[in-house]
């Protein structure tokens, strides 16, 4: 990152992202993540969910991990991935109590999550991180490495393993209950027009 | 008669497609600047300087600002003196898409079928609007549409009788659910009158303008201000975290319309607001 905002003070945290830090995190806050992810979205979910269905095990082990919801623009040549900024999280919404229920320790995304996805994040300690929507030339910085784990034919919705360094995100939704999105609706604003 | 070959326009728009993604427009810049300013959390600062980042770094690295690249729109001002040699316009603009997506290494996002949902593989087919107009130039204005803001758009047949306020109320209700899923800032691009099909295609054109250019018939104008402050009002903020600066312009198109109708259609565009044209 480049200019002055990497100076900005942010609270760098380490993956896989411990109980007690997760359960400490209040919404609002800005962090930077380093450590490795899954990545994952409509598919790749649909497919695990599908797998818990029907009692196979999963390719991935959910137990303390995070999921980013992201699927790449493609990698130039030489290059680690290509543009890399979150999804529309509420179309993972019926698979996530159940991830969550396995131990996920939350994930990252954009935009809302259904009443019960807020549930089970507080009945399981777990956190909604957003990253900033559109910003994924920006984001693709902060990505060290992308290797394929699992589902290798949906191509850029395979689940992959991403290394994270300072990626930024804010948390959303904490284990306490804390709802950002509807912080922000209930804090109505006076302005003067642009 | 002016003669303008297939390869100019497949060429043109490969340019557009890649320009529109690894360039945000000057004038979306000196909005989000603004809203920097305005804003007095830091929070919301931070994810307005974040966003202006992440332009710098698309335009510097040729990266698309968003991985969501887009269902390519274009508009085309077709001069009823120009001749279109080698192809059809079609052809030309599908050419260009597949050049400049391939090229550009932007992603593939458009499905074959609605229903069958198979992905093309090359972001064809575009959607197109012509429009025959006197002249000879052919002018091509194309947008990258981002699929999560698009989802957030509306259409509502009112009656006279809503009115005015009607209309403020619809388009600040859209806004409102579009919420973080359309990635705010938003531009709210507003179609009213015409008919059922028209009001959309105006919405989605009115995308076009500048941003901070007003309507130039004074009372759409005002409309315009009293529903950008309304939406600005509602805490959204930049990302839905909160803030003053939930959109960065609400911009209205009007047409006439049957006595009877008053057709309202809100096309709801994100920050990462891709749009280039050129004239040949
Ligand atoms: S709404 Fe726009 S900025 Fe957000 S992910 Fe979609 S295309 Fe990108």
């Amino acid at each position: 990152m480049k200019n002055e905002e990497c100076k900005m003070k942010k609270t760098e945290i380490n993956l896989p992202l411990a109980v007690d830090v997760a359960k400490a995190l209040r919404i609002g806050d800005e962090v930077e993540l380093n450590g490795y992810v899954y990545t994952g979205r409509d598919q790749a979910c649909a497919r695990m969910f599908e797998m818990l269905q029907g009692g196979e095990k999963l390719p991935i082990e959910l137990e303390g991990q995070l999921i980013y919801f992201v699927g790449p623009s493609p990698a130039k040549p030489g290059e680690v991935v290509g543009s890399a900024g979150p999804t529309t999280s509420g179309r993972m919404n019926p698979f996530l109590p159940k991830f969550l229920g396995l131990g996920l320790r939350g994930f990252i995304g954009k935009g809302y999550l259904s009443q019960e996805v807020k549930d089970a994040l507080v009945k399981h300690g777990g956190v909604y991180f957003g990253a900033i929507g559109g910003t994924g030339a920006l984001l693709s910085e902060c990505i060290e490495s992308v290797e394929v784990i699992a589902f290798p034919e949906l191509l850029s919705e395979a689940i992959h393993r991403m290394k994270f360094k300072r990626f930024p995100a804010v948390v959303l939704n904490d284990a306490s209950g804390g709802d950002l999105y509807a912080q922000a609706m209930k804090s109505e604003q006076t302005t003067e027009n642009p | 008669m002016k003669t303008i070959r297939f390869d100019q326009i497949r060429d043109a728009i490969a340019g557009l497609c890649q320009r529109a993604n690894f360039e945000l427009t000057a004038d979306m810049r000196a909005a989000l600047q603004a809203g920097v300013e305005r804003e007095t959390s830091p929070l919301a600062q931070n994810t307005l300087k974040r966003i202006l980042q992440n332009a710098d770094i698309a335009k510097e690295r040729s990266l698309p600002m968003c991985q969501d690249t887009g269902l390519v729109i274009v508009f085309v001002d077709v001069g009823q003196d120009v001749h279109i040699e080698g192809g059809t316009l079609r052809d030309a603009i599908n050419e260009g898409v597949r050049h400049g997506y391939k090229e550009g290494f932007l992603r593939a996002s458009v499905t074959g079928d609605p229903i069958q949902r198979k992905n093309t593989g090359d972001n064809t087919p575009a959607v197109l609007h012509t429009e025959i107009v006197p002249g000879d130039a052919l002018r091509l204005q194309l947008l990258a549409k981002g699929g999560g803001c698009e989802n957030m758009s509306r259409f509502k047949m009112l009656t006279p009788a809503d009115g005015r306020d009607g209309i403020v109320n619809f388009v600040v209700e859209t806004a409102k659910l579009a919420g973080p899923n359309a990635c705010p800032p938003i531009v709210v691009g507003v179609g009213i009158g015409g008919s059922f099909e028209y009001s959309a295609v105006l919405a989605k054109k009115s995308l076009l303008r500048k941003i901070g250019e007003r309507s130039a018939l004074q009372h759409v104008a005002e409309l315009e201000a009293d529903i950008l402050k309304k939406v600005n009002e509602s805490g959204i903020g930049p990302q839905g975290y909160g803030g003053k600066t939930t959109s960065l312009a609400v911009q209205i198109e009007v047409a006439a319309c049957h006595v009877a109708s008053l057709p309202v259609s809100v096309n709801i565009e994100c920050h990462a607001h891709r749009h280039q044209e050129v004239t040949l």
